[in-house]
């Protein structure tokens, strides 16, 4: 009976994509949005410098495809749902907007991408952190880009529990992304011999960290987590420096940590500091080259964001000019049956779950001695493989993956 | 004899004043009318609705700064509850057609006012306004704590159903003129409590209180009504907008948006009826397209500065101001 | 070892040290505003920007000038409090006279002009500054572990608000100042310039935040809007202690950092709301809060 229903709605799914794929770019443009917060606290991972990353593609592609002019149009999403519902509203139902890119809170990014699958649009999702994007909140419209916190709380706990780091202290952000990032941290540490001793869950935003670093000292566990984002994160690295957390012997775990983060930390405090990210600009002469121009642009070294929003920016060009369409379901079956090659990622492939999958790394912050400038920042320690990084498909609790 | 000829020409003339200012008022609150009911045609009605519901929001909070003299902090709560407590509703009671998920929420808004008034309503002027931020705080971490809301993701999803079981809200315009109408029932009620009896003793209690209270009022039982009737239209609001966007936000419960409303209401003039409703207007839109424009990273500075500017030159706020230049120009 | 409610007493003294570090503070920043409304009837939701501009200022000046931790401790606060001034005279004197609400509104929108404009010059990520070298390191009391900053800041706190309350309540300048700004015409008879006197009050409450913002640069993420998280926490202090009491508002940021304190200890996911907590029951017993004259 369910087999097949689902045998009559794919069936009917894939009839109305025929139907919908016209072999040709609509109003004879491609029109893209970026929405980001621009002014609040996750400006500087995604923000005004990653509308700069997206121009920069559209640049570099050569400003229009097959004769089709693009456009870009952008607004500060305020972290604010409401704004990001009626901006991307608007941008589909009446500016004819065929692509969103940016999206950095989650609430934005989740009431976002439901607009885009009423009105069959794609959202290239390179901010958010929250795994359940692609999982409980997939659509077929959209594609989680860069990193989420499912790849973010694996790489790390699994090498520094593989060094001897048994038991693990957790600082969380009392709120659903802290509440999922200790649960898989959790289960990370467990599966490899390790075991938690304690958790805190403290309020969003904290200013002073010192009564819980204190508690996390007191714990005796071998390394301290923080499940946190942004101002917490540093205040918590600045105030876990200051009470000699790893003079004491323990280590330090941030599990979300940007480049911008760290460089406002400065080696002094940071070092030392173990983080998984899905890019760093210092890579090899690809990313280099890239991030140089990049610079050049803003002013500052780019974030795994930024170098996600040029990268897929790029894709989604190169499907619609080899598609001939800006048709959403056509542009993203292209982009899942080719892989990735380009400065960002090495065969990175996107499943069916919108997830884009490809190599994260393990990053260690370098002491100052080693640091030869203010951006020179990580250790890549070692490559997290693809396939070992992201949630398998086999745990998935989204709707397209069919089981 | 002569004298009261002119008297009763005077009286005659002052009348007809008066008629003629009733019917110009009339004609004015007729164009509004006929253009919202417009609207639709030539502007997004996602973005209508949202203007309504922080107009009917802006009316609430109005209905105790401008008419009651009492400054809250904390009318965010209830915008949120009233939000949550629909969305929660529509999202799990398959049966519950929209207009019972609003009332819903509504009634939980009016409940929670009436404990805010309760604890509140004894203190005065900058007390009160603390007052009312503290509990609305606890109100916040009580939406950040429960796994219901979502917490930062927000609740999503929300389905806008079916008025009555039979009008499809999906459609936009047929929730755009469900939304106009109990906009506009609700701020028909307020324009008549206004002028009431009870809206009499509401404004001898901001001019006065002590004053209020030697008359023999039970001057703390008129500000919980108050107080009530304006925690019920926030609330009305939040349930609304909820329906509407789809979504319940934490963002909704932030301090923030309590003092949001503020600014929108003393922008467009606190105590005047359609004051409120031009401040919300103005304010979402400058907020909307500063957010899109070559301006959008300098939205919060804007509005700051709207605030200031509005404190030291407008204090009669946008209709206040033009009720002064016409009363100036007529006498 | 030792417990209490399932705490070790090592564990909930070095909580309760720490509660009396971020209680200091939280007296500094409230003194300012007992300041500012005990004397001017100014509400100011400004107050949390000028302990930014405190930290931003301090943390510039180094970048641009290299002027270090110590001149900056005296230097940030009077820039910002000359900044203050400016406000108090072209924006705040025209509502002189009107309700108090009218100020907290027009403190609030220029708070959020100030903290705009900086974020987009300096981001939000946050500004690098380290602890002076006197200060690095700490001291092993056996039950925590000490950072010498965080001695030095309780220290000198502590210094600066018991230095204000003795200058505003026990002084002969404390005396002309309350006069003068209960009673302006009088005092404007006796020769004294009021106006004057009220722009220097605001200035001095507004260096206060601005001294603690110096102090808090080393320790904590210097942002333009660190200062809008603390703000409310700070006028839940002052209206605890009642607004205007001078010691009330450094007696009760003491006890509030320490409830604070505790609140973490047992159950730290409502160590932001517990202070609002206090309030509301505060209130409701002592409408004037803890300190405050009933009107």
């Amino acid at each position: 009976m369910t087999m097949m229903k689902k045998l009559l709605t794919s069936a009917v799914a894939s009839a109305l994509m025929v139907s919908g794929a016209q072999a040709e770019i609509s109003d004879n443009m491609v029109k893209m949005g970026y929405l980001a917060d621009m002014s609040g606290t996750y400006r500087d991972l995604a923000g005004p410098n990653g509308l700069k990353a997206m121009e920069m593609a559209i640049k570099d592609f050569g400003g229009s495809v097959k004769g089709a002019k693009i456009e870009v149009v952008s607004a500060d999403d305020r972290n604010s749902p409401d704004v990001a519902s009626s901006t991307v509203r608007r941008w589909v139902e009446n500016d004819k907007v065929d692509m969103i890119g940016g999206m950095v809170a989650s609430s934005v990014t989740i009431a976002a991408t439901k607009i885009l699958e009423e009105n069959n649009k794609l959202g290239i999702v390179s901010g958010s952190a929250a795994s359940s994007i692609t999982n409980e909140h997939c659509t077929p419209n959209h594609i989680h880009y860069v990193y989420d916190t499912y790849a973010l709380s694996i790489g790390t706990p699994t090498a520094i529990v593989q060094e001897g780091g048994k038991t693990w202290f957790i600082l969380t952000a009392d709120y659903a992304f802290g509440h999922a990032m200790e649960a898989d941290v959790t289960r990370v540490v467990e599966a490899n011999g390790g075991e938690v001793v304690g958790s805190i869950r403290h309020p969003f935003p904290t200013p002073d960290f010192s009564s819980f670093i204190l508690q996390a000292q007191a714990s005796g566990a071998d390394v301290i987590a923080l499940a946190n984002a942004g101002a917490d994160t540093t205040n918590a690295i600045n105030t876990a420096s200051e009470f000699g957390v790893t003079q004491g012997g323990q280590t330090l775990a941030a599990l979300v940590l940007f480049l911008s983060d760290v460089h406002a930390l400065g080696t002094d405090v940071a070092q030392g500091i173990q983080l998984t990210t899905g890019w760093y600009w210092d890579m090899n002469d690809e990313t280099r080259a890239w991030s140089d121009r990049f610079m050049e642009a803003t002013g500052a070294r780019p974030t795994m964001v930024h170098a996600g929003i040029y990268s897929s920016t790029m894709q989604y060009l190169k499907a619609v000019e080899a598609t001939n369409s800006d048709d959403s379901q056509t542009v993203r079956k292209y982009m899942m049956e080719h892989p990735i090659n380009d400065m960002f990622a090495k065969n990175g492939v996107i499943r069916e779950d919108g997830r884009m999958v490809h190599d994260m790394y393990l990053a260690e912050v370098k002491t100052p001695e080693e640091s030869s400038g203010e951006w020179d920042l990580y250790n890549i320690v070692r490559t997290i493989p693809a396939d070992e990084a992201f949630r398998p498909l086999s745990e998935s609790k989204c709707k397209l993956v069919s089981m | 004899m002569n004298e009261t000829v002119k008297q009763t020409d005077i009286q005659k003339a002052i009348l007809e004043q008066q008629q003629s200012e009733h019917r110009k008022k009339m004609i004015l609150n007729g164009v509004l009318l006929v253009l919202l009911v417009l609207a639709p045609l030539v502007m997004y009605p996602v973005f209508l609705m949202k203007i309504l519901c922080f107009a009917l929001f802006a009316v609430a909070f109005n209905l105790l700064l401008g008419y009651t003299g009492l400054l809250s902090f904390g009318h965010a709560a209830f915008l949120a509850t009233g939000g949550y407590t629909t969305g929660y509703l529509l999202s799990n009671v398959p049966w519950l057609t929209t207009e019972l998920g609003i009332l819903a929420g509504t009634l939980m808004a009016t409940a929670l006012g009436f404990g805010f008034a309760l604890l509140s309503i004894r203190r005065q002027g900058i007390y009160f306004a603390m007052v009312t931020l503290a509990l609305a705080q606890l109100v916040f971490f009580f939406f950040v704590q429960s796994s219901f809301t979502g917490g930062e993701d927000g609740m999503q999803g929300i389905p806008r159903g079916e008025l009555f079981g039979l009008i499809d809200l999906n459609d936009n315009l047929n929730l755009y003129y469900f939304i106009l109408a109990v906009f506009l029932g609700c701020y028909l009620l307020v324009q008549r409590t206004v002028g009431s009896p009870f809206g009499q003793v509401l404004n001898a209690i901001k001019q006065n209180e002590p004053r209020a209270i030697s008359l023999g009022y039970n001057v703390n039982r008129y500000k919980i009504l108050a107080f009530v009737i304006s925690a019920a239209l926030a609330g009305l609001a939040g349930s609304m907008k909820a329906v509407v966007f789809q979504l319940a936000s934490l963002n909704d419960a932030h301090w923030h948006t309590s003092g949001e409303v503020i600014l929108m209401t003393l922008v467009g003039g606190a105590g005047t009826l359609l004051g409120p409703v031009v401040g919300a207007t103005f304010v979402v839109n400058v907020e909307y397209q500063l957010a899109q424009g070559p301006l959008r990273d300098w939205v919060d500075p804007i509005l700051g500065g709207i605030f200031v500017l509005t404190v030291i030159a407008f204090r009669s706020g946008i209709v206040g101001e033009i009720q002064k230049f016409m009363r100036k120009n007529l006498s | 070892m030792s417990m209490i409610f399932g705490v070790p007493v090592a564990v909930l003294s070095g909580q309760l040290l720490i509660g009396v570090i971020n209680g200091a503070f939280y007296a500094l920043l409230s003194l300012g505003l007992a300041v500012i409304f005990g004397l001017l009837k100014i509400i100011n939701f400004a107050h949390g920007a000028m302990y930014m501009l405190g930290a931003m200022v301090t943390v510039i000046m180094f970048d641009a000038m290299g002027v270090n931790y110590w001149v900056a401790l005296f230097l940030a606060p009077v820039l910002v409090g000359v900044f203050g001034m400016l406000i108090e005279y072209f924006l705040l004197r025209r509502i002189a006279g009107q309700d108090h609400i009218y100020s907290l509104l027009l403190t609030f929108g220029a708070a959020l002009m100030i903290q705009g404009i900086l974020t987009n010059i300096y981001g939000v990520s946050g500004l690098r500054y380290s602890i002076p070298d006197l200060f690095k390191g700490g001291v092993n009391l056996g039950f925590m572990f000490l950072p010498y900053y965080r001695a030095w800041v309780i220290a000198v706190a502590l210094v600066v608000c018991f230095g204000t309350w003795f200058m505003i309540e026990k002084t002969k300048l404390g005396a002309y100042l309350r006069a003068g700004t209960e009673d302006a015409q009088l005092m404007q008879g006796f020769g004294i310039n009021v106006p004057l006197l009220i722009s220097l009050t605001y200035g001095f409450g507004v260096m206060l935040a601005a001294f603690a913002g110096v102090l808090a640069a080393p320790i904590y993420s210097v942002t333009p809007v660190m200062g809008s998280h603390i703000l409310i926490v700070v006028f839940a202090v002052v209206v605890i202690g009642g607004m205007g009491s001078i010691g009330g508002a450094i007696i009760t940021g003491v006890l509030m950092g320490v409830i604070e304190g505790l609140t973490k200890t047992f159950y730290p996911p409502a160590s932001s709301a517990v202070i609002f907590l206090v309030m509301v029951v505060v209130l409701m017993f002592r409408p004037a809060g803890l300190f405050g004259k009933e009107a």
